[in-house]
């Protein structure tokens, strides 16, 4: 009986956490409509457009069969980004993590780019790869692979030895070692590494299709400063706000969940 | 219990190569040590006098500098042989893995078959008090709990020989006494010989056969001391005289190594 009420009330508690969660993230969507309303009302419809007429428009453009290729142009261009930041990354940082010299080397490197604004490069990049989507792709994973490397060469490093210990008495080959320690091991940080990644190489994707591009969300958003369609602009920006939100909170929950069990 | 040589070293010793410009270490030896079938041998020792290198040594995971190691009659080589299990005093659960999935581990590396590993590891988890735990994960139980955890991933294997580092080091002192009862029925009932690698010289005294003294660096034995327990024993021999003859014993033996540990070289009187 006593179990049964224990059970309830942690039922009852974990809904109420939930609710309150739920609470929270509606106060901070009520607050921005409230500021860009505000916003609104004292620039005026030439520079920004009301949360209402935005999401009129938003709505119009997910309704709209021409918006789909550019939000599919995107999107590719998204996934075969964050495929290669991923692939480089969790490669050349294991390889950092598990090489001691080299990571001591190339940290204060890795740490250098990161924090170099890499819109200087994009010029290379056109010149490199051309108008088309490989120079979107390329700038994306250029942004995105630098986090991944970073937290995968981090998580290898620190990882606890004693695991490493254990596979050998418990006679693990090499590829067992890595496949059944080192990669569910490590597994956290590479997916906090994927989350900051992710951010990162949606904006280098979009930052690639606001210059020299024909498709794409980010060609959307410069026609539509290019013909001062204010309200276009602000809801392609809002579809893509909600899109990265979208896929980050799933990342976040993955990564507290991963975190939770360490 | 049988005098038969279960492990062997013989003037083994291990010198740790000199690293980004620090001189090399001598850790250990030369020792000998016959570990006989059966025995529960505990190490005892100043901190950093190599007692956790002689069991890297045993167990395969460092090679000796000098010396020969043998199990079995076969020499240690550079691998951990089949019949040997070790706990570490690290927490060496698998956090990503359930308590049942942390214990089959080791079984399910080996390829041995579903209906064998699930009844393996019923045995071990509820030998070891985890029954009820068997679906947690390692971060919702206690340290001990914990420790548990990866006594039973080394039991379910099996291991004619275990080798245990510590693995109450990080546990309160009431805890370590309980986990010590059950470390004793488990090397009652599975008869293997047990190599315990400590700094709790009552947890020595408490639970072995024979207790090697080590002094400090680089690790010698002093002496190697007969408790003549009888194998039935537990946590309540505690309150006995013999008990605390043997503490004693011990650490007439180890202050001093104890001190020069420290840095007062020249010991003391």
């Amino acid at each position: 009986m006593a179990g049964t009420q224990a059970t309830y009330s942690r039922k009852d508690h974990e809904r109420a956490e939930r609710l309150r969660y739920l609470g929270d993230i509606a106060l901070v969507i009520l607050g921005i409509v409230v500021v860009w309303q505000i916003l609104h009302m004292l620039a005026g419809d030439v520079a920004i457009s009301s949360p209402l007429a935005t999401a009129i428009r938003a709505g119009e453009l997910l309704g709209s069969a021409n918006f789909w290729p550019h939000a599919g142009e995107t999107a590719k261009a998204l996934v075969y980004a964050l495929v290669i930041a991923l692939l480089i990354g969790i490669g050349v940082g294991t390889w950092l993590g598990a090489h001691k010299l080299s990571g001591a080397v190339a940290e204060p490197i890795l740490v250098a780019l990161y924090s170099l604004p890499k819109i200087t490069l994009y010029p290379l990049i056109l010149l490199i790869f051309g108008l088309g989507i490989e120079a979107k792709i390329a700038f994306g994973a250029i942004h995105g692979v630098i986090p991944v490397t970073i937290f995968t060469m981090n998580a290898v490093k620190n990882i606890n030895r004693v695991f490493l210990r254990s596979a050998r008495v418990m006679k693990l080959t090499t590829m067992q070692t890595v496949t059944r320690i080192l990669l569910p091991a490590t597994l956290p940080e590479i997916v906090s590494g994927l989350r900051v990644g992710f951010s990162l190489t949606l904006l280098g994707v979009v930052i690639g299709e606001l210059f020299s591009s024909h498709r794409g969300m980010g060609f959307l958003v410069m026609r539509a400063i290019g013909l001062h369609d204010v309200s276009t602009m602000m809801a392609v920006t809002l579809i893509l706000a909600v899109a990265a939100v979208a896929i980050s909170s799933i990342l976040l929950y993955i990564d507290n969940r991963l975190h939770r069990r360490t | 219990m049988s005098h038969e040589v279960h492990a062997r070293l013989e003037g083994v010793t291990r010198v740790y190569p000199a690293v980004a410009g620090n001189p090399p270490v001598h850790a250990l030896g030369p020792i000998d040590l016959d570990l006989r079938k059966g025995e529960f041998f505990s190490i005892v020792g100043p901190s950093g006098c190599g007692k956790s290198t002689c069991m890297d040594v045993l167990a395969g995971l460092a090679p000796p500098t000098k010396g020969t190691v043998w199990f079995e009659d076969k020499r240690v080589h550079g691998n951990v042989p089949d019949g040997i299990g070790a706990v570490f005093q690290e927490d060496a659960s698998f956090p990503w893995l359930t308590v049942e999935d942390n214990a089959a581990f080791g079984l399910r590396r080996a390829g041995v078959d579903a209906a064998e590993i699930r009844r393996r590891v019923e045995y071990a988890l509820s030998f070891m008090g985890l029954k009820d735990f068997a679906k947690a994960y390692p971060a919702q139980l206690s340290g001990g709990m914990r420790q548990r955890v990866c006594i039973a991933r080394t039991l379910v294997l099996q291991p004619r020989l275990i080798l245990l580092d510590e693995p109450f080091g990080a546990l309160d002192a009431q805890t370590r006494l309980l986990m010590g009862d059950e470390l004793l029925k488990l090397w009652r009932e599975t008869g293997a010989t047990v190599l315990l690698i400590t700094h709790a010289l009552d947890e020595a005294a408490m639970l072995s056969d024979r207790i090697g003294a080590m002094s400090a660096r680089p690790g010698r034995f002093l002496e190697t001391v007969e408790t003549g327990w009888s194998r039935d024993r537990d946590s309540r021999m505690l309150e006995g005289e013999t008990f605390g003859h043997i503490t004693g014993r011990l650490w007439q033996m180890l202050r001093s190594e104890s001190k020069r540990a420290m840095g007062h070289e020249g010991g003391v009187a």
